[in-house]
């Protein structure tokens, strides 16, 4: 519906789709929630898609920018192959260690991620592969607190850490 | 096709109920708070994941086609490490659990602030 004569000019098409990929995501979930693909839905999806972003707008002062999907998509891919993996090695620890033979500790991440999206996504990633839960952020926000439940030692948990999740990140988000 | 998709959802419906019992054993037997914080992200992972592709599965056998249980995962991926950062941060404030060494960059962590001045 405002599609047609506002084309020729960028900034009216910026401020009424301020958040294009916000915009196709609640296209996605509410035809997902409505548990169908009919023209009905999508045509309410859509409205919902274009109205939520602008009426929310003032409350996004900071629109992230560089946010490459296509990479994050893979991403997503690795994480539930690694929770699949990672659940097993966890079921199998839980079930035949001792709590005394465990080597629980924790580990400390220097950040070189600086996006506060980057850092939560990278947390959310920690507490989901399980094994290891992400605990606290630095004051400042440049260093991450994981626990670990059973880990060889502290560095290798920081390097698997930094060289699996952190790197691709770094590549989505900055 | 209908019953390699039935085999297909016993056999989601079985890992997810193992995953979920072993998270439940976990949360029973491991001794530290800390330690207890690992075994629901077993069955909040893995074990619902397998439980709601079991339904999705279930659906397409009985000719529904429903797919919106995906959300459900979506959601709960997206607000499960929130709640477990928040009682692992419980958990450092109230000196349940070891205090964690200080952080590489920065003074102090979040929760404990700083150690030698005034607490703010």
């Amino acid at each position: 519906m405002a599609t047609s004569d506002d084309t020729d000019r960028p900034s009216l098409l910026r401020r009424l789709f301020p958040h294009p990929l916000l915009t196709i995501l609640l296209v996605i979930v509410w035809l997902v929630i409505a548990n169908s693909f009919t023209l009905n839905s999508l045509v309410l999806g859509t409205i919902l898609g274009i109205l939520i972003p602008f009426f929310t707008y003032p409350y996004w002062p900071n629109v992230p920018t560089g946010f490459r999907a296509g990479k994050m998509i893979a991403y997503i891919g690795l994480v539930i192959w690694d929770i699949i993996v990672a659940n097993i090695a966890v079921a199998w620890i839980v079930m035949t260690k001792r709590n005394a033979d465990m080597r629980s500790t924790w580990v400390t991440i220097p950040l070189d991620l600086r996006k506060p999206e980057a850092i939560t996504v990278l947390a959310g990633t920690i507490t989901l592969t399980p094994g290891t839960v992400s605990a606290d952020l630095s004051d400042e926000g440049h260093s991450l607190l994981v626990h670990a439940l059973d880990a060889e030692s502290p560095e290798a948990v920081r390097y698997e850490i930094k060289e699996r999740y952190e790197r691709r990140l770094k590549e989505i988000f900055e | 096709m209908s019953t390699v998709l039935e085999i297909l959802t016993a056999v989601t419906l079985i890992i997810g109920a193992i995953f979920t019992l072993v998270g439940s054993y976990g949360l029973l037997k491991l001794d530290d708070p800390m330690k207890r914080l690992h075994a629901p992200t077993k069955a909040g992972t893995l074990g619902v994941g397998a439980l709601i592709t079991a339904s999705i599965l279930h659906s397409f056998a009985t000719g529904g086609n429903s797919v919106h249980e995906v959300l459900i995962v979506a959601f709960l991926f997206v607000t499960a490490p929130i709640s477990a950062h928040f009682i692992s941060k419980v958990n450092i404030h109230r000196k349940r659990c070891e205090t964690p060494p200080p952080p590489p960059e920065d003074t102090s962590w979040a929760t404990l602030g700083p150690s030698d001045g005034p607490a703010s």
